[in-house]
């Protein structure tokens, strides 16, 4: 029988993979345990991946728990619930030595490794015979899981009378008895493992979200209730979320015909004075880039959020990549100066996607936001956020003397004009897309004009790129020799790598910049002072920030790309290190193991 | 009422002397005036063409930003304060040709607001190639061997796509033009005014004389704007009589009506930005 024996609870820090039939409840049977041990006390970091295909195909859940805080989805995998063959023989060569395997022996029958050990269940036959419904074979599941590895069952039981409640209740009570089953099932048997977590660390109350939902709730603290948008995975979830809360908050959701309209039904409503966005995904992205420099010369705030998938074209839909950040710099035609920053984590989200507002709202113009698949689409344990760290900032209006003989597009000392909102009298102007004067009225014809616009729409990088410096973190040693620079999502996992290597003994930093274009220059300039390499990680093919900055920076970077679809663990980085270390130490030249392409 | 010349822009339009575009911006200026329309209120949208210049020459607020582009624009400023009589102008390329996506969507979407579309069966901008409304086989600069493809009905598109007023006008007739639009702002729902916008310069076909020899005014026929079958019939009636005037004309519930947000109250761009307070819906996620 597991009890409460394992003394410090810190110490937990397990990765459980669920894998079998899409469709068949292997995501939901993920995200429950995931939100059990998060109301344990443990610290989560989830990933999935789920096939294109809505039923059948594969589909796994991954999370990891412990009492420590996570940076990673981890590596090795300790507990596999297998439900299927497919899954048992996709998984099975990621479980750790001593890891344990479970699965449905109703299912299939595995032929056990030596290193492992295994537990067979028929899960099936004890949903179907003892509750009559198969498909609580996966409560049936939580409930091994749970009196195996000593996670509490109460918690178990809250949650289910929770998701099941609306449902009535003999369907809360056949989905406790299915945990139970489980429970007792287990309980006869030899328990021949170490793992065991009772009640994790954390105290407090916090909140269990993915990426996309904390920008959710980050663009309702900042006041958005506009939002524009054409369904497409990886963010369709943002429009939905927000179909169901804007309303409560006067707001609303419109569902437009294609993306080059939501961009379109943005910019309009925020040029009428209402805080609005619109999210996509690469494809969306593309189509959205004329409406984008619109907004760039017309100077309109307006907030694009860009959840990447892989591309070109359609890509692999619900896979992640960080494959957009030249479209998001420099797509579109003409000089066209936008703000790009990226979100690094769950709660990073949350806070980036404020700021990402106040920023549009205060510069007057399309900040892109780029999340991806891997972040949008995890859960991690978050705290609850602290609104006071982030103020709302409101777009310069015309004072009543600025009303009079009014100018739109005035030329100030910040680059920013006043921006009057239809419905004020005197503050009539034209929103104007072609090249125009301080009045708004157009000088297609005037060369000297277009240079002093252009000037002027640049002009306020000054006051971004600031913020960039002000923005960017840098983990590990601050001067380092082996530098990391990473940007978006890969923050965590760099960290981690930075952390291990550290532990060996290696000189390294990351730095890690949210805003991306304009570059945190100063930041980056003090930051390679010093360095004998710096690797740049990257989840895409060519290297698209470290081509950045090589514009930038006589530097020769060390590249390291992933592109297979998935987001990197921190031992690949790690080795990178190591290898790259190694390098320096013997003295040979960076260029010698520059990408590997 | 209000007076025409307190719509009138500062600059002055550079249209071509005999555009039809002028009679459709006096027209517009007479119908706001009529209304009593306070210029502040007033909120021009518009893609890229001659016709697109618009919002130019007219005191408003103006919104010229793509080609194609204007009624996703005009639907967000809407959206963004209901409290503004929103305005979309443009040309049939503009309208028909690249943004008819957004033409189809918006009449089904049924927001309120009045669509002018200047048409003169030919791209007027670009120096004259053929449009999605020139006739079959006619010569233009893109079309040297004469059109292949047949014209589109603007009139029988917006009937079938749910746009709720279906007005024609003529540049030759202003006043009857005016009452067009007068109309249009008036209704509650999606207006559609398709207006024979003669281009002097680009359609030596299409011309004011072709025109006269062939409209006539629907209203004169007691034509039932009740009847949508009539209205579709009357939409392709073309050659040797041509209708303007309303074909069609419905009430149905507002995009503004069905969206709670919009129902009541004050318009989302006028509410005071404040802090929401996150805690009920954070509920879901603990
Ligand atoms: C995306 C894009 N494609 C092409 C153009 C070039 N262009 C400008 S106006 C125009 C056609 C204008 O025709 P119409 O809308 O009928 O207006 P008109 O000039 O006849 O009033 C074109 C093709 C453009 N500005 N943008
Ligand atoms: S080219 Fe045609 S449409 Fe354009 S201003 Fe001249 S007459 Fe009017
Ligand atoms: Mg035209």
């Amino acid at each position: 029988m597991p009890s409460n024996s394992n003394s410090n609870h810190r110490d937990v820090d397990y990765v459980f993979r669920v894998g079998g039939e899409g469709g068949e409840g292997v995501i939901s049977t993920g995200e429950m345990l995931t939100q059990t041990l998060a109301r344990a006390g443990y610290d989560i970091y989830t990933f999935r991946t789920y096939p294109a295909e809505i039923k059948g195909g594969h589909a796994n859940y991954q999370v990891r728990a412990s009492g420590k805080v996570l940076l990673s989805y981890g590596a090795a995998v300790d507990v596999l619930l297998a439900f299927n063959q497919e899954a048992y023989d996709k998984h099975i060569g990621d479980v750790r030595a001593g890891g344990v395997v479970l699965y449905d022996s109703d299912s299939f029958t595995a032929a056990a490794r030596e290193s492992l050990i295994y537990y067979p269940v028929p899960l099936t036959s004890l949903a179907t015979e003892k509750i009559g419904v198969k498909l609580t074979k996966n409560i049936v599941a939580l409930g091994v899981l749970g009196q195996l590895f000593d996670i509490p069952l109460p918690t178990f039981e809250h949650l289910l009378k929770e998701r099941f409640g609306r449902k009535g209740e003999t369907v809360v009570q056949k989905n406790l008895q299915a945990l139970h089953v489980g429970a007792e099932y287990i309980a006869h048997q030899r328990k021949q493992d170490a793992i065991l977590l009772g009640p994790g660390p954390r105290q407090t109350k916090s909140l269990i979200l993915s990426g996309n939902e904390s920008l959710c709730l980050g663009a309702i603290a900042v006041g958005c209730r506009v939002y524009a948008g054409y369904p497409i995975t990886p963010a369709s979830d943002i429009m939905e979320f927000l179909a169901k809360e804007l309303p409560k908050l006067g707001g609303f959701v419109v569902q437009t015909e294609d993306e080059i309209a939501a961009i379109g039904a943005v910019l309009g409503a925020s040029f009428a004075g209402a805080k609005a966005m619109t999210a996509t995904s690469g494809p969306g992205f593309s189509l959205m880039t004329e409406m984008m420099g619109l907004g760039v010369v017309a100077e309109i705030p307006a907030v694009i959020v860009n959840v990447q998938r892989v591309g070109p074209s359609t890509g692999m839909p619900t896979k992640t990549e960080q494959g957009d950040l030249y479209l998001a710099c420099y797509g579109g035609h003409g000089n066209c100066p936008r703000i790009v920053m990226a979100l690094t984590s769950v709660e990073d989200c949350f806070y980036g996607i404020m700021r990402a507002f106040n920023m549009a709202e205060q510069f007057q113009l399309p900040v892109v936001v780029l999340s991806d698949a891997s972040l949008g689409h995890r859960k991690a344990t978050v705290p609850v956020p602290d609104l006071s760290r982030v103020p709302v900032i409101e777009r310069r209006k015309p004072s009543l003397e600025e009303l009079v003989n009014y100018k739109r597009y005035q030329y100030t000392p910040e680059h920013v004009s006043p921006m009057s909102v239809p419905g004020v009298s005197g503050g009539g102007y034209i929103a104007e897309g072609l090249e125009h004067d301080e009045t708004g009225y157009p000088a297609a014809s005037n060369h000297e004009n277009h240079l002093r616009a252009t000037n002027k729409r640049y002009g306020k990088f000054h006051a971004v790129e600031q913020m960039a410096n002000e923005l960017t973190r840098i983990y590990g040693e601050p001067h380092p020799e082996i530098g990391i620079i990473g940007w978006g999502s890969t923050e965590g996992v760099i960290r981690e790598a930075v952390q291990l290597a550290q532990e060996k003994g290696y000189s390294v930093g990351a730095l890690h910049p949210k805003i991306l274009y304009p570059q945190p220059l100063a930041k980056l300039t003090e930051f390679l002072q010093g360095t004998k390499a710096v690797i740049i990680p990257e989840v895409n093919y060519s290297g698209q920030f470290a081509t950045l900055l090589r514009k930038r920076f006589a530097y020769d970077f060390v590249q390291l790309n992933k592109c297979i679809g998935l987001p990197f663990t921190p031992k690949e980085i790690l080795d990178k290190i190591e290898e790259v270390a190694a390098h320096v130490h013997s003295g040979r030249r960076s260029s010698a193991y520059a990408a590997k392409l | 009422m209000a007076q025409v010349k307190e719509y009138i822009g500062k600059v002055k339009p550079d249209w071509c002397p005999g555009c039809g575009d002028f009679a459709v911006l006096n027209a517009l200026q007479r119908a706001l005036a009529d209304l009593d329309i306070a210029p502040h209120n007033v909120q021009v949208v518009s893609g890229i063409g001659c016709s697109s210049n618009l919002p130019g020459f007219i005191n408003a607020y103006g919104f010229h930003g793509l080609h194609g582009r204007s009624l996703p624009v005009a639907t967000g400023a809407r959206l963004g304060n209901h409290d503004l009589t929103v305005i979309a102008t443009g040309g049939d390329g503009d309208g028909y040709g690249i943004g008819v996506g957004h033409f189809v969507h918006t009449c089904r979407r049924n927001v309120n607001m009045t669509y002018i579309v200047m048409d003169n069966q030919v791209y007027g901008l670009t120096t004259g190639q053929a449009s999605p409304t020139t006739e079959k086989d006619i010569v233009t600069k893109s079309t040297p061997e004469g059109t292949i493809e047949i014209a589109l009905s603007p009139i029988a598109l917006a009937l079938t796509c749910g746009a709720t007023y279906v007005a024609r006008g003529f540049s030759g007739d202003n006043l009857h033009l005016a009452q067009m639009i007068k109309g249009a702002i008036e209704h509650k729902g999606f207006a559609l005014v398709d207006v024979f916008s003669p281009c002097v310069t680009y359609n030596k076909h299409n011309t004011y004389p072709w025109f006269r020899e062939r409209v006539y005014k629907l209203e004169d026929e007691k034509h039932d704007t009740a009847d949508f079958r009539l209205a579709m019939e009357k939409a392709f009636e073309w050659g040797a009589r041509i209708p303007l005037g309303l074909f069609y004309k419905v009430e149905r519930p507002t995009y503004e009506d069905e969206e709670p947000a919009l129902r009541s109250g004050t318009p989302l761009a006028k509410q005071p930005l404040q802090r929401t307070d996150l805690a009920a819906i954070m509920e879901d996620f603990i």
